[in-house]
């Protein structure tokens, strides 16, 4: 963070490596909107970038209170964004609830722009501030770096000679803070202008108004002697790889992901699913790519959702499922049909606070025992994790791939803070995507020996034998089955064959899982990092900020939960300690424990939020004093 | 396996594996008749697919020579609506029953049958649970003496054909298992209706509710109790169709056609393509054995309605979508909005 004084104030500009911004508003005042806005500048601009939406968890709740407002963070930078951001460098408060919901997460000395029209008498009242006491004015912000802006004022000033409404310029608002915000942070303006043309293509009037205050908000803060004390700042774009990028959040990245293994496969994709917050926006995403040819029904329950995906599955589809905690526990006697049948399937749980309802809005890992062991009966299938929003795309393939190839339903794990955060993400091209290859059985002649509809490969895997097949008539359920004809049996040495023969299966496909690596840090050493799903980008800031101390400490994060990487024994006896954090009781920590009769430390936190570096860095200091 | 140029009989349609039925099973008929229909309809073993859930009946797809899936308690509507909805080429059958259906099924049930995909539901209704071995059902009649209501039976039973004519069922049938050639013949029209056909099939159970239709299929009481309704014709029942059925506004009334007061053109003339009065017919409910002037039990077609399907919904929507072409790979991964870092 070098500093770069010129002599006149006015164009003094600070570098900065990295910088996270959140848009605090009501939840009527589009901070999603201006936010993606920002965003998308950042990101054309070349920025490394992480958001995350934070929305109310009511649909509709009272304008102007606490409960009612809606956040945006982001972090962009030169280098190392792997997360929102633990807290923000800037805050836009929009009205006084947005300051008092969000400003314990504001950095010591940070930067406050607060539109002064948002801390009027009502709104100091709702907010629960009190009419008299406005904390823009009576001392409560003297740690922080305030600017104060009559934003409504200075938008409707701007856009006074357009003729349109005030109610309508109003809404302009928001654009004159990004204009504020671009100026502040020296970025242009014209990703913003060029997104309000397309998007405003019929309404030109609109589309200039908004221009305009955007414009008005760049110029405010080049003329405006408010932040002569402290010039502005500029941020390097980020030394990313050349190439098309597209901003996804984790969930669009997972439905992208699944369509993209249907074509690599040459199979039609086909999802079963029904609404549940935080996986909606998959069945959402998917039911919006009909040009793919992809196939959704939002079917009558969680139970259906799976039911009609393994129909499909039968049938030749690539099919998915996806839910979330409740969901997955009411799928769990269909996954075991799809066990049974060895037919391929993915699950993609999103997980949220549990048990039950329990926080519906907010992450949690705490559904891997589930996907390891929520099935009656000996049920194993295998169960990956996505690390970040970019990720999902790349764990929902691979799950499709070990399906198709294996012939298994596979649970893809992600979560709600996963499913809602985005960052870009470098367009693959087609051919660098792994390849999938389903083996279909072909069609049989009169005189063929009997078909055999669970005879396996040498690694154990049975072909798929699609209806319409001439010659592969068969009958198969859910009970147990011969191990070659797939006719019920109840013989019990078949039945202790065929259930050694389903674990196999899934624990060969270790022979396909990349060994573990080490993310960063030593290859020995005192302490290893291990974590898995989107612990991935809080634990990557602590080691780099560890090493950076000094601390002898590694990374290493499993994307192969069950089966593990074969290396996994190796790589932890390299450590003198493993620290496993978690946003669950130590479930992970049970499976180590479980498989390897190791003693790792475990590290949880169950508040429905994820961690930040600060805590885990605080951990790994602590372990290490110890040693 | 099919040859393509012989017409199959229904021993083509006949799998090796023995049916495990108990001697007397009322499933038996419906599985040769399901076979003569299969055969009938010109099908070919590769192109049928028959799914089931969990019962006695639901061991169907084992018995027949085609694919087959035998899935999980109550789930054969939904697992079916995926192969339907994944393979809308297919000539797909659920074979399931009144537990399977109406009880653990039940949400699956309505909400197929209002999705109007195309197949062919055979739902064996005996009125109990047999695989369990006894169990009252949700068909059961009220008073039924169980394992599990040794009081008798409290809860009040489901009437399938009304509830399937309010889920939006748009072929509708019942029939008995005792009438091969009747259920046959209506096998062979729920095949070709193009939704979902759920055909009803009053099936004894000999070993744990044996005579539990004995009220509509003995021979002495069969002709009073029953209406077997026929497309354009009236209704009429009892001794040499004596008996007949006027409607008094929304009202049912029994005629009899000896009385001098009352002529052939005053009855109710079925038609299968009207709602209201499939659904009057619907509530011919009343059971004989506990009340007098009951009225007959109709057999036959109630309804049928001629209704999009899902899947051709669906598959119109995806022609739209790529109407110029379908998106290419390299387009899918792209999306809307891009930028470029050089
Ligand atoms: S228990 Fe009843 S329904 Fe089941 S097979 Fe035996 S006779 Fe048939």
């Amino acid at each position: 963070m070098s500093e770069t004084t010129i002599l006149n104030k006015k164009d003094m500009v600070t570098a900065k490596s990295s910088v996270s911004v959140l848009f605090a508003g009501d939840s009527g005042d589009g901070m999603q909107l201006t936010g993606t806005q920002f965003a998308n500048t950042v990101a054309v601009y070349g920025s490394d970038l992480n958001t995350f939406p934070n929305f109310p968890s009511e649909i509709r709740p009272p304008a102007g209170t606490i409960s009612g407002v809606s956040g945006f963070q982001l972090q962009f930078g030169t280098a190392g964004v792997y997360t929102p951001g633990a807290k923000f460098d800037v805050m836009i408060a929009m009205n006084a609830a947005a300051l008092k919901a969000n400003l314990k997460n504001l950095h010591h000395g940070g930067i406050i722009i607060a539109d002064t029209d948002g801390f009027d008498a009502r709104n100091l009242t709702l907010s629960g501030y009190g009419e008299a006491n406005n904390p823009l004015e009576d001392g409560t912000l003297k740690d922080y770096t305030v600017f104060s802006i009559p934003v409504i004022s200075l938008t409707r000033k701007a856009l006074a000679d357009t003729g349109l409404s005030t109610k309508f310029i109003d809404r302009c608002k928001n654009m004159f803070v990004l204009g504020v915000l671009y100026w502040l942070y020296s970025l242009p303006i014209e990703t913003t202008i060029e997104t309000l043309q397309t998007k405003f293509r019929n309404k030109q009037d609109i589309a200039d108004a908004n221009i305009k205050a955007v414009q008005a908000g760049y110029n405010f803060g080049d003329e405006t002697e408010m932040f002569s004390q402290h010039g502005r700042f500029s941020v390097a774009p980020a030394d990313k790889k050349p190439g098309v990028y597209r901003r996804v959040t984790g969930n669009e990245a997972s439905a992208i992901g699944l369509a993209a293994a249907a074509k690599k496969a040459g199979l039609e994709l086909f999802l079963g699913s029904y609404p549940i917050t935080p996986a909606s926006e998959i069945l959402q995403t998917l039911a919006g790519m009909k040009k793919f040819g992809v196939k959704t029904f939002q079917a009558e329950d969680e139970i259906a959702g799976v039911l009609t995906s393994i129909g499909a599955a039968y049938a030749g589809a690539l099919a998915a499922t996806n839910t979330s905690g409740p969901g997955l526990a009411l799928k769990s006697e269909g996954l075991g049909l799809a066990v049974i049948l060895e037919i391929p399937l993915v699950i993609i749980n999103v997980m949220r606070g549990g048990p039950s309802t329990g926080l519906p809005t907010k992450p949690e890992q705490s559904d891997l025992l589930m996907a390891m062991y929520g099935r009656h009966g000996d049920a194993p299938m295998p169960v990956i994790a996505a690390k970040s929003p970019v990720d999902c795309f790349y764990a929902a393939y691979e799950a499709a791939k070990i399906a198709v190839e294996y012939m298994t339903p596979v649970l893809c794990l992600t979560d709600g803070y996963l499913a809602l955060s985005s960052e870009p993400m470098l367009v693959p091209s087609p051919d660098a995507l792994a390849s999938i290859t389903p083996v279909f059985s072909p069609a049989r002649k009169a005189d063929d020996p009997a078909y055999l509809p669970y005879k396996r490969d040498e690694r154990g895997v049975r072909q798929w034998a699609i209806p319409g097949t001439p010659g592969l008539e068969h009958r198969i359920g859910g009970l147990e089955k011969h191990h070659e004809t797939g006719n019920v049996s109840h013989d019990p040495e078949n039945h202790a064959l065929m259930t050694k023969m389903r674990a196999e299966k899934v624990a060969r496909v270790a022979e396909i899982v990349p060994d573990l690596t080490i993310d960063n840090g030593p290859e020995k050493g005192d302490l290893l990092v291990l974590g898995w799903g989107s612990t991935y980008g809080a634990i990557k800031k602590a080691v780099e900020q560890a090493l950076d101390g000094g601390c002898s400490v590694a990374h290493a994060h499993l994307r192969y939960i069950n089966p593990f990487p074969k290396n996994l024994r190796e790589i932890m006896g390299n450590y003198k300690k493993v620290l496993i954090p978690e946003n669950n009781c130590g479930q992970l920590l049970s499976l180590i424990r479980d498989k390897f009769l190791c003693e790792p430390v475990g590290f949880s936190k169950v508040q429905g939020l994820p961690f930040n570096e600060m805590e885990i860095e605080a951990k790994i200091t602590d372990i290490l004093k110890e040693l | 396996m099919t040859d393509t140029l012989a017409q199959l009989t229904a021993k083509d349609f006949t799998s090796h594996q023995e049916p495990k039925w108990c001697p007397g099973c009322g499933d038996f008929a419906v599985l040769q008749q399901l076979k003569n229909a299969m055969a009938d309809l010109g099908l070919k073993t590769e192109e049928v697919v028959v799914v089931s859930g969990i019962g006695c009946s639901s061991r169907l797809p084992y018995y027949i020579a085609t694919y087959g899936v035998h899935g999980i308690h109550g789930r054969a509507m939904a697992m079916a609506s995926g192969i339907k909805t994944a393979r809308p080429e297919l000539s797909v059958w659920v074979g399931t029953g009144d537990g399977d259906a109406l009880s653990i099924g039940g949400n699956h049930y309505i909400h197929t049958v209002r999705r109007n995909l195309d197949l062919n539901v055979i739902l064996f209704n005996n009125e109990i649970y047999g695989l369990t071995k006894g169990q009252y059902s949700p068909t059961s009649k009220v008073g039924l003496r169980t394992v599990t209501s040794p009081n008798g039976v409290v809860d009040h039973p489901i009437n399938t054909v009304a509830l399937t004519l309010g889920a939006g069922g748009t072929f509708v049938a019942r029939v008995m298992d005792r009438d091969g050639k009747f259920m046959r013949d209506i096998f062979k029209r729920a095949a070709e209706h193009k939704g979902t056909s759920v055909v009803e099939i009053y099936q004894n159970c000999p070993i744990f509710n044996d005579g539990a239709f004995d009220a509509f299929s003995s021979k002495e009481r069969k002709a009073d109790t029953t209406i077997y309704l026929e497309q354009g014709k009236p209704l009429v029942f009892g001794l040499d169709n004596r008996k007949g059925i006027r409607l008094d506004g929304f009202t049912p009334v029994m005629v009899n056609l000896d009385d001098a007061s009352v002529s052939q053109d005053d009855l109710w003339v079925h038609d299968e393509k009207d709602f209201i009065k499939a659904n009057i017919l619907s509530r011919f409910f009343d059971d004989p054995d506990t009340m007098q002037n009951a009225l007959p039990r109709p057999f036959g077609i109630f309804y049928v309605e001629d209704r999009i399907t899902y899947e051709d919904a669906l598959t119109a929507q995806i022609d739209s979508a790529q109407e110029r072409g379908e998106g290419t790979f390299e387009e899918l991964l792209t999306g809307s909005s891009t930028w470029t870092i050089s």
